[in-house]
């Protein structure tokens, strides 16, 4: 779409197809919202009556926002509250008529067999009518589920209940005392209910995460559009629409600053506490508050493009992952609920058969509280939970990873490997020493002069450098021909028709330079102190050297540290020489360097001591070490401007401190611990209370599970899960 | 042995046999999808197993009309999709699977589930 006519003529169009009452187009977001009846008009329709004129659509189904929906998940919970409360005293007036040692207490009306119908009926049919809703559907599937087996269980003692009450002489004539269990199927029904109540309620936590980041995003836009600024909604800004931001605002979307200065907190999104200063030029990141002064900035990503969404999209796509450690789980939940009826079956059989007398009321009662104990939710809600809230932490501090294996594999990691330009330092460097060599003639300036004209071309991170030094100093560049970059060594070319090489040893050995004794000693005191020394040679002899220095992050001595206190090993990656590499790597505090490795070469080191058998993870930036880090078991990526996506870490630290790959492996370690903790007790309360329940402990103890205590452990054993996985919101980085 | 107990060892052997028939025996139906399909979301899903091309974007169409609490959210694992489905709305996913293989997708508590073959 480009132009109002485009508007009017889709107009047109799509209000012809007949059905349709009202059709409204946007230029700016290129959509329409058409109102039309459904009994008319198909999606294809509107589809087609767009492509007739021209133009191509695809059908966005409007949802309910999220007020609506949450709105309508109180209204589910306050019904479900409701039927909680009501089963909970009908069964109670009913226990109290009915449990031996409290009946004698109990008024003779709650006694009388009829008025306990007449209370269980409602329970049963309308508080328990969705565990029908449930189970009918589902066996049309031939599938059954937590319902069905609630289902199964209080329809059972409700029917036989029902059955004593209507008939008693049938019953007695068995020799069965006409009994009825009412207090089974209602108290079953209300404590499964309030059981899903709790469970509902913690299930919101697991979510919060994603919730807390949706709700950063900031509602309208101050756009100057005619020289006139307009508050719009945030879907109507385009890219270059310029945006006014004044101090305590939210900036609404990604963009370069254009005017003005401030400074910006951007916790929110990145988890970096310090406000960052911003000024002409810098990016700013949309959802981040601008605290002090007013700006005007340029609109350079929207919509599903702007940093908060991608961040967004990574999170949910992580906690949708699975993890590996679920496919055990995933495998047993497919066969659990139909083994639990056959084993219900085979208590009855069993317990009538070979039990005590009255054997059909052991063997009724064992078999409801089989059906009744057996809980394959919290099986299903061990590791998912868990991811969720784990995931959500890490995106909270600033730490995003991209699916649940990256979560489980980064517990095991047992050497990490430092990048070190860019990564452990700044990855700004600055030239710190520049030395002429005497007899050349050339005087410092003219070897900045020589070195900074033939850079210019270079996008090495130290050409940059050398480019700045120069311009500091007032030196008026040459033209440099001939310019060649060669990867690990350094630069060739012409300046001042004199051929210049400039680079490293190597590079001076390829070229067949000698470097004399003296000079020797001074590249070797320059590198002792952690410069990184280049050396120029003109017509094949040395002319200066110029030495450059990056500094060292903040974070970078304490987060080699963490991960030393984790018994990790730590080792940095740098093409620098070995002495340079040495002299840094002590300064953090790292005692493996690999030194002179070229750029292609990084990823044959990470296999190399991946063949050592660890289990490695690379920390690097994610463009230029994108296959290292791809090569790693965990690729950690630091996160380098608001293109979160192309990151090729399984791991991406948006708030870019060293620290936090201490804090990813410990979060990842907190998450599997209470993962396991979860699968322990799902697993454990199921295979421990089915045999119970079936009545393995009578024979020896005369120990027998009442199917009331069925239902309160059932309905405790998912609480406890998601309430577990929710304990791992303390994590802290 | 009484009549009676053998009559309930006969019923439960042939309700165990039913049991394992009918829920571990059933034979999936599957239907293939060709740029779209739709799901009805009730008592589990239908179709329950689908099948679509590698490398094609495929939406397929969820409906859920079931009010169990279980189903209110699918999960395609593989896909790296958890989506909510509202009652009685129409939620699309779009998928572009590049490696073929069958892939499971579950509600969000893992009790029922479906199956996309990509071919």
């Amino acid at each position: 779409m480009h132009c109002a006519s485009c508007v009017r003529i889709l107009e047109k169009s799509l209000s012809r197809v007949e059905g349709v009452s009202n059709c409204v187009v946007n230029l700016a977001t290129e959509t329409a919202t058409v109102t039309y009846d459904p009994k008319k008009v198909a999606d294809n329709d509107l589809v087609s009556a767009v492509a007739n004129v021209g133009y191509k659509a695809g059908i966005e189904q409007e949802l309910k926002t999220e007020d609506q929906q949450k709105i309508e998940k109180e209204k589910e919970l306050k019904v479900l509250r409701n039927k909680v409360a009501a089963s909970l005293f009908l069964g109670s007036l009913i226990l109290w008529g009915s449990f031996p040692g409290l009946m004698q207490f109990a008024p003779a009306i709650l006694q009388n067999f009829w008025v306990q119908l007449i209370l269980a009926t409602p329970v049963q049919f309308w508080a328990g009518l969705i565990f029908y809703q449930a189970t009918i559907p589902a066996l049309r599937h031939r599938t059954a589920n937590m319902d069905t087996l609630v289902a199964i269980g209080t329809t059972v003692a409700f029917s036989y209940s029902a059955f004593v009450t209507i008939l008693p002489q049938v019953v007695e004539n068995i020799g069965v005392k006409p009994e009825p269990y009412f207090d089974v199927s209602t108290i079953i029904i209300g404590l499964i209910l309030l059981g899903r109540y709790f469970e509902a309620k913690a299930k919101v936590g697991t979510s919060e995460a994603i919730k807390k980041l949706i709700g950063l995003q900031a509602k309208t836009a101050r756009v100057l559009r005619d020289d006139k600024e307009v508050d719009i909604p945030i879907t109507e800004v385009v890219i270059g629409d310029t945006i006014r931001v004044r101090p305590g605002e939210k900036i609404p979307v990604d963009g370069e600053i254009i005017e003005g200065i401030s400074s910006v907190d951007e916790s929110m999104v990145t988890g970096e506490s310090i406000p960052a200063d911003k000024t002409k030029g810098d990016t700013v990141i949309g959802a981040t508050i601008n605290k002090t002064g007013t700006f005007l900035y340029k609109a350079t990503k929207v919509g599903a493009d702007t940093m908060l969404s991608q961040i967004i999209k990574l999170v949910q796509e992580a906690q949708a992952s699975k993890a590996p450690i679920q496919r055990l789980v995933d495998l047993i939940s497919s066969y659990f609920v139909p083994i639990v009826i056959m084993l219900a079956m085979a208590t009855f059989v069993v317990w009538y058969v070979f039990g005590p007398t009255p054997a059909f009321l052991f063997a009724m009662l064992n078999m409801v509280a089989v059906l009744i104990i057996a809980c394959p939710c919290a099986m299903g809600l061990a590791t998912p939970t868990a991811i969720m809230v784990g995931t959500g932490m890490g995106a909270e501090n600033g730490i995003l990873i991209k699916d649940a294996e990256s979560l489980e594999t980064a517990h095991k990691i047992k050497t990490v490997i430092f990048d070190k330009t860019g990564t452990l330092t700044k990855g700004k460097p600055e030239v710190t020493d520049v030395v002429r060599l005497q007899g050349t003639g050339y005087s410092v300036q003219e070897v900045i002069k020589i070195a900074a004209s033939l850079e210019k071309g270079s996008e090495h991170s130290l050409a940059e450098a050398i480019v700045v030094k120069a311009k500091q100093e007032g030196i008026k560049l040459s033209k440099a021909d001939k310019f060649k970059a060669i990867p690990g060594h350094g630069i060739e070319g012409e300046v001042d028709k004199k051929r210049v090489v400039f680079g490293n040893r190597k590079l001076m050995d390829k070229e067949k330079v000698e470097v004399q004794k003296l000079v020797q000693d001074d590249i070797e005191r320059l590198e002792n102190e952690g410069k990184t020394v280049m050396i120029m040679a003109q017509d094949k002899k040395l002319v200066g050297l110029i030495a450059v220095a990056d500094t060292l992050k903040e974070s970078a001595k304490e987060g080699v540290e963490a991960l030393k206190i984790k018994g990790i090993e730590v080792v940095m990656i740098t093409g620098d020489n070995l002495r340079t590499a040495n002299a840094i790597a002590k300064k953090v505090g790292i005692k493996r360097v690999l030194a002179e490795v070229l750029p292609d070469q990084k990823e044959t080191e990470v296999r190399k001591i991946q063949q050592e058998g660890k289990v490695v993870a690379m920390v690097g930036d994610g463009i230029n070490d994108a296959p290292a880090l791809a090569a790693a078991d965990i690729g950690i990526a630091m996160g380098t401007g608001t293109d979160v996506a192309i990151e090729a870490g399984d791991i991406t630290l948006v708030n870019k401190d060293l620290r936090s790959v201490a804090s990813a492996i410990e979060l990842s370690k907190k998450t599997m611990r209470t993962i396991k903790m979860n699968l322990f007790w799902a697993f454990g309360y199921n295979i421990i209370l089915i045999p119970v329940a079936m009545g393995i402990l009578y024979p020896f103890f005369h120990i027998l599970l009442n199917p009331i205590f069925a239902s309160v452990a059932m309905a405790s054993s998912s609480i406890s899960v998601v309430s577990n996985s929710l304990l791992l919101k303390r994590f802290k980085t | 042995m009484s009549l009676d107990e053998i009559m309930v060892i006969i019923f439960g052997l042939i309700g165990i046999v039913f049991t394992l028939w009918f829920f571990l025996m059933k034979r999936e139906k599957e239907v293939e999808a060709v740029g779209e399909v739709d799901i009805t979301v009730s008592g589990g899903y239908s179709p329950e197993v689908i099948s679509i091309p590698k490398g094609k974007t495929t939406k397929i169409n969820f409906l859920r009309t079931d009010p169990t609490d279980c189903l209110s959210e699918v999960v395609l694992g593989d896909f790296k999709i958890r989506k909510e489905l509202p009652l009685n709305q129409r939620v699309t996913i779009e998928i572009t699977p590049q490696q073929s293989g069958e892939f499971k997708f579950s509600c969000g508590m893992n009790m029922y589930h479906g199956k996309v073959i990509v071919r």
